[in-house]
């Protein structure tokens, strides 16, 4: 897997200047007296593609559940381009801004692939239901499921499933998306096909916080790589974190992957 | 053959209108009982401790009690305690109503709960508001599984509404025995002929309710 260097990357000097798109800054959240996110700070730029990892249980589901206001946040606030949109004034507006794709398959049984795709945009913006059929049909086409438009969900794959919960959040021209190991719950020979998908997209300039346990996925599409841990960000860098890891929990935590394939 | 008495006067006209009797208390009962049910049903979904222990307690005493005992209770009970007078067919129409509300709220519960937290998840992240998520996306699965049941349910009712004869109601199993009655001496074989002519009238009615279910259960498996 492979991605060439994208045109729009967004380079170090511009990232520090630019307001981010989506800004997490000292979230706090605990269940019970289980403190799972202590202080979290994280911005995600313009074009940017943030990958989040760490070991399992760290967070990293509640942080993205947080941002998109799943989760109540017991402190700190969500930013998206700059204007506070967690807390008591989140409303609709701010929440369609951003989507997310989840582990496990979460189309709407009850409806056809098109119908899962043009709901909310009808829905919620009001769209005008022939052009939001045309756009969802543009849309399942790039991701290679044109002919599936009409099919049930629980026809497809999860391959194909996840492929179209990535167009369902599409159609709502989300200014950030968050990926939660959305290849996590497939087969093996699937799990390409919607990363490729996922890959196009980072090349096609859209913004995303992406979570996956896929480490040469996360090195090709990486801009950012952010290691969650202990409730706290360990380390955060650049795509060769995986290579020159700085802090000696982050070594460990990418042994445990090279453990894994040796033992395969 | 014995049977003729079925044909003459009036008989079969008699026993149509029972059934009508029988058909009215059912029908009336199931048409009350959906929008209460459903309410129930949301309502036990709800995290409100109270509330679900309330409708627990209502739920398990309508369950554990034979609908017989109810219906004395509501025909007798009130007219004695409270005195009020209803007739036996607005008495059955209040017990089949409470009793068809209760197991419909448990269905409609069950039905809710089937569905998986993710869903709900899916829906917000979309941006839909809660009462949209309910309309468009968790009601419409609800039903789904929720349909075959349900007709199930209005089978019972039916079948069960034989019993208000015991408070004076005239439904279709009453006038089939005043049939027997009224030709006792004339048809000695009178009552097994009454009696198979109401089991097929049950059988028409419910027979097809059994297969709607089915086929319901088919589709909703898909
Ligand atoms: N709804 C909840 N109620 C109570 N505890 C929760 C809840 N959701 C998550 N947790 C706890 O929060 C911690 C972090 O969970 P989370 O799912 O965010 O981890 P994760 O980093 O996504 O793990 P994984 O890599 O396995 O997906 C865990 O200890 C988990 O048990
Ligand atoms: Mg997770």
């Amino acid at each position: 897997m492979t991605r060439p260097t994208r045109p729009q990357s967004a380079p170090a000097e511009a990232a520090t200047s630019a307001t981010p798109v989506l800004e997490l800054r000292g979230i706090r959240k605990s269940f019970g007296s289980n403190v799972v996110l202590d202080g979290i700070d994280l911005a995600v730029q313009a074009g940017e593609v943030v990958v989040l990892v760490g070991p399992s249980g760290c967070g990293k589901s509640t942080l993205l559940r947080c941002a998109i206001g799943l989760e109540q946040i017991d402190g700190g606030e969500v930013l998206l381009d700059g204007s506070v949109v967690s807390g008591a004034q989140r409303d609709q507006q701010a929440r369609t801004r951003m989507g997310m794709v989840f582990q496990s398959y979460d189309l709407f049984p009850n409806m056809t692939v098109l119908d899962n795709v043009t709901l909310a945009p009808t829905l919620v913006r009001n769209a005008d239901k022939a052009q939001a059929e045309e756009r969802a049909r543009a849309l399942l086409a790039r991701v290679g499921l044109a002919e599936k438009a009409d099919a049930w969900p629980n026809t497809l794959s999860g391959g194909q499933q996840q492929r179209v919960a990535i167009c369902r959040a599409l159609a709502m021209d989300p200014e950030v998306l968050l990926l939660d190991e959305v290849t996590a719950a497939l087969d093996p020979e699937m799990v390409h096909e919607v990363l490729q998908v996922v890959l196009e997209l980072a090349d096609e300039g859209l913004t995303m916080l992406i979570v996956t346990h896929e480490m040469s996925f996360a090195r090709a599409i990486a801009d950012r790589v952010v290691m969650l841990d202990g409730g706290v960000v360990v380390e955060e860098g650049g795509p060769d974190f995986f290579e020159h890891p700085q802090t000696e929990r982050a070594r460990a935590f990418l042994r445990t992957f090279e453990f894994h394939r040796v033992g395969r | 053959m014995g049977a003729e008495f079925l044909f003459q006067g009036a008989t079969i006209q008699r026993l149509l209108a029972g059934l009508g009797v029988t058909l009215r208390i059912s029908l009336i009962s199931v048409a009350l009982s959906v929008p209460l049910g459903v309410v129930m049903g949301v309502l036990f979904t709800r995290k409100n401790r109270v509330l679900r222990a309330v409708l627990r307690v209502y739920l398990d005493f309508i369950r554990v009690m034979p609908q017989l005992v109810l219906l004395f209770l509501v025909f007798f009970g009130s007219a004695s305690s409270l005195g009020l007078n209803f007739s036996g067919e607005v008495a059955s129409i209040i017990v089949f109503t409470a009793w068809g509300a209760a197991e419909l709220g448990d269905l409609v519960r069950a039905a809710l709960e089937a569905i998986p937290q993710s869903q709900y998840d899916g829906a917000f992240a979309l941006g839909l508001t809660s009462k949209q998520t309910f309309a468009r996306v968790i009601l419409p699965q609800a039903l789904r599984s929720l349909l075959p049941p349900s007709v199930n349910l209005v089978t019972r009712i039916i079948k069960t509404t034989s019993l208000c004869m015991l408070i004076g109601v005239v439904e279709v199993v009453r006038v089939g025995q005043q049939i027997i009655d009224f030709n006792r001496f004339d048809y000695p074989m009178g009552a097994l002929w009454t009696y198979a002519t109401l089991a097929l009238l049950y059988f028409v009615i419910c027979w097809p309710l059994s297969l709607l279910s089915r086929w319901l259960e088919k589709r909703s498996s898909r």
